[in-house]
């Protein structure tokens, strides 16, 4: 109490002397930089979602489109005379790749993170975990020229079709999202805290039921954020899904036939429109469907999270 | 002294970076201002000898690589070294928005603007001046082993609208048809419909849309069955080349004007263009460049065509 009086006292002093004491311009200096940081990234972010809300509703407000019309319609056809704007096969095709993807790295990163965190520690760190980062690190194009020249010829022999599609999209997909669902999973499992593995095996637990029925249960919640993490990197993903997926707006009967994704058909039409065309504003529409889908897996990761603290 | 340098660069980029915010919402409104002139006309110098400015041009991907190669040569010839000409992708939409609103100098595009910009958008099309600088053709291909070399035109339309779904019965083998198509809005395929089927097609349950050409020959290399239209310039030994109603897809027969599906390639400017963007057009219609660089790119020269085309598809004799 009387140390911090004195201070204060010894403060005033300063102050009456010299007006700008160099503290508190570091204080100001501080505050501004981290102020104007704020204020360009909230600028940013607004800018994108109001440039792309009102391109994006522009077919509903002045276009004549029903908002049903675009959900639930089968028919994607800008060009006709008849304009059709159904985006249910893209809306199904971006679903359909993601969840998939998502079916397929979730066992392979949970696997990967146990043997990393609880078998082979050593081995994990320094070997596995880099290579799975790699992933993270090639470029999609990469990515969807390796799907284009491995994976659809692979397919192509081994099941009935075209080899490209929903299945070719999820595998290339699945690729990309391992990093994201490993090294979430990864953290998760080591900061787990080391007295529930200790007790489990204390009561005579072998390492399998130690994983299966303590530590899978109780980091549930992390592993679950980084799946829906995965789904939004897939669902957004656009060029190696474009290459491989075939492209036709249409819903398909197998899943190696030729489908497209939201974000597909953006990126090969966008740039063959005029901007304020009535095609092109129809893309921005879906542009916005993606947004709008991208803020409810931001809020199912909140969930989660909140979930993973209780 | 260091740290007050680090803010003033923060603070710089944050100014950038709003600027850039402002912009993007001017554009949502619509309200992009008429004042924003194209970078050429301001700084372009009245002197007759020495046009100093900088050029934009803009649009098609198929047009990007001559454009590009013709801009090195234009800005190494002393003539016109005070002259910066810049080329950007985007696709032949990207280019004639740009156009339109004054962004660019040039819109690169594979089709005429009056198809583009329609309805509402048509009086868009009659300010852009039209600057037809080659001409590309193209032809059906299809993979090696479906036993066809010639198609009739409607022999084309029936595989294209779903009609004929399997390769013997057009005389080939016992193989289903899988299309690989261009997106509905791509130049490329307006051209060959236009000019190839004369007709409107939908996309098809099960076809394949790619717009990279790259792509499409690879796939028509690999899949089974398939059938697709490439410019000339890739075709190989890789692809089977189907004849149209017997005619061969060769640049004479182009020229001739006995093989229909081709289309030119536009360089549009709004209005009149400027003392130096008339002079890279220029540059580009001369015969050094028609007869080396457009050939060499698998353009054919527009300075060869023995016919001429309008927007409605009406062809003339020279």
């Amino acid at each position: 109490m009387n140390l911090s009086y004195k201070e204060v006292k010894r403060d005033t002093a300063v102050q009456a002397s010299k007006p700008f004491p160099k503290h508190r311009i570091e204080e100001w200096r501080g505050k501004a930089y981290v102020y104007v940081c704020i204020l360009v990234l909230i600028v940013t972010i607004f800018s994108i979602v109001y440039f792309i809300a009102v391109r994006g509703l522009t077919p509903f407000v002045s276009g004549g489109v029903g908002v049903g019309e675009m959900l639930f319609g089968k028919v994607w056809d800008p060009d006709a005379e008849q304009p059709l704007y159904g985006a249910l096969p893209f809306l199904y095709g971006s679903f359909a790749t993601s969840l998939l993807a998502a079916a397929i790295a979730a066992p392979l990163g949970f696997c990967a993170a146990i043997f990393m965190t609880e078998m082979m520690p050593k081995l994990g760190r320094t070997v596995l975990q880099p290579a799975i980062e790699l992933l993270a690190g090639i470029p999609s194009v990469v990515y969807g020229f390796v799907g284009l020249s491995v994976i659809v010829p692979f397919l192509r022999h081994t099941f009935p079709g075209q080899g490209i599609g929903i299945m070719a999209g999820s595998i290339v997909l699945s690729i990309m999202i391992l990093p994201t669902v490993t090294t979430i999973a990864t953290d998760a499992l080591r900061s787990l805290p080391s007295g529930l593995k200790e007790g489990s095996y204390a009561l005579g637990a072998t390492r399998w039921q130690t994983i299966s029925r303590i530590i899978l249960p109780t980091t549930l919640p992390s592993l679950l954020t980084g799946i829906v993490l995965g789904i939004a990197r897939a669902f957004g993903e656009a060029l190696a899904v474009q290459m491989v997926i075939g492209n036709a707006p249409h819903i398909p009967d197998s899943l190696f036939e030729s489908a497209a994704t939201l974000t597909s058909i953006i990126t090969l039409s966008m740039g063959n429109t005029t901007l304020g065309s009535a095609h092109n504003n129809a893309l921005w529409s879906l542009a916005l469907i993606l947004l709008l889908m991208t803020f409810v897996f931001v809020f199912i990761v909140r969930l989660l999270e909140r979930r993973a603290k209780r | 002294m260091k740290k007050s340098l680090l803010l003033l660069m923060t603070f710089v980029l944050a100014l950038t970076l709003a600027a850039c915010g402002n912009k993007g919402n001017n554009g949502a409104n619509g309200a992009a201002s008429p004042s924003e002139s194209p970078s050429a006309s301001g700084s372009a110098s009245p002197s007759e000898e020495k046009l100093t400015g900088s050029i934009l041009a803009t649009g098609s991907t198929a047009l990007q690589p001559l454009v590009e190669q013709v801009a090195q040569k234009f800005m190494a010839d002393s003539k016109y070294s005070g002259i910066t000409v810049q080329v950007q992708g985007g696709g032949s939409g990207t280019g004639l928005t740009q156009v339109s609103e004054g962004q660019a100098d040039i819109g690169n595009s594979d089709i005429f603007a009056e198809e583009k910009f329609k309805d509402a958008d048509a009086p868009k099309a009659k300010e852009l001046v039209d600057h037809q600088v080659a001409v590309v053709a193209m032809a059906a291909v299809a993979h090696p082993k479906v036993g066809v070399d010639n198609l009739t035109k409607q022999q084309l339309v029936d595989i294209f609208t779903g009609k004929i779904t399997n390769w013997k019965d057009v005389g080939g083998a016992d193989q289903k048809i899988v299309i690989i198509n261009r997106p509905s809005s791509s130049g490329t395929r307006k051209t060959f419909e236009n000019y190839a089927l004369g007709t409107k097609t939908e996309d098809l349950p099960g076809s394949i849309q790619q717009d990279s050409s790259g792509t499409v020959k690879k796939l028509v290399a690999e899949t089974p069955g398939a059938i697709a239209y490439l410019a000339l310039s890739y075709l190989d030994d890789t692809v089977q080349v189907l004849k149209y109603d017997g005619v061969e897809p060769t640049v004479e027969n182009v020229t001739s004007g006995k093989y229909p599906v081709w289309a030119y390639e536009h360089m549009y400017t709004k209005g009149e263009p400027t003392p130096v963007v008339k002079a890279f057009l220029d540059y580009m219609m001369s015969e050094e460049i028609q007869n080396a660089d457009v050939k060499e790119l698998n353009f054919i020269p527009i300075t060869s065509m023995q016919i001429a085309r309008d927007a409605n598809g009406n062809v003339t004799q020279k």
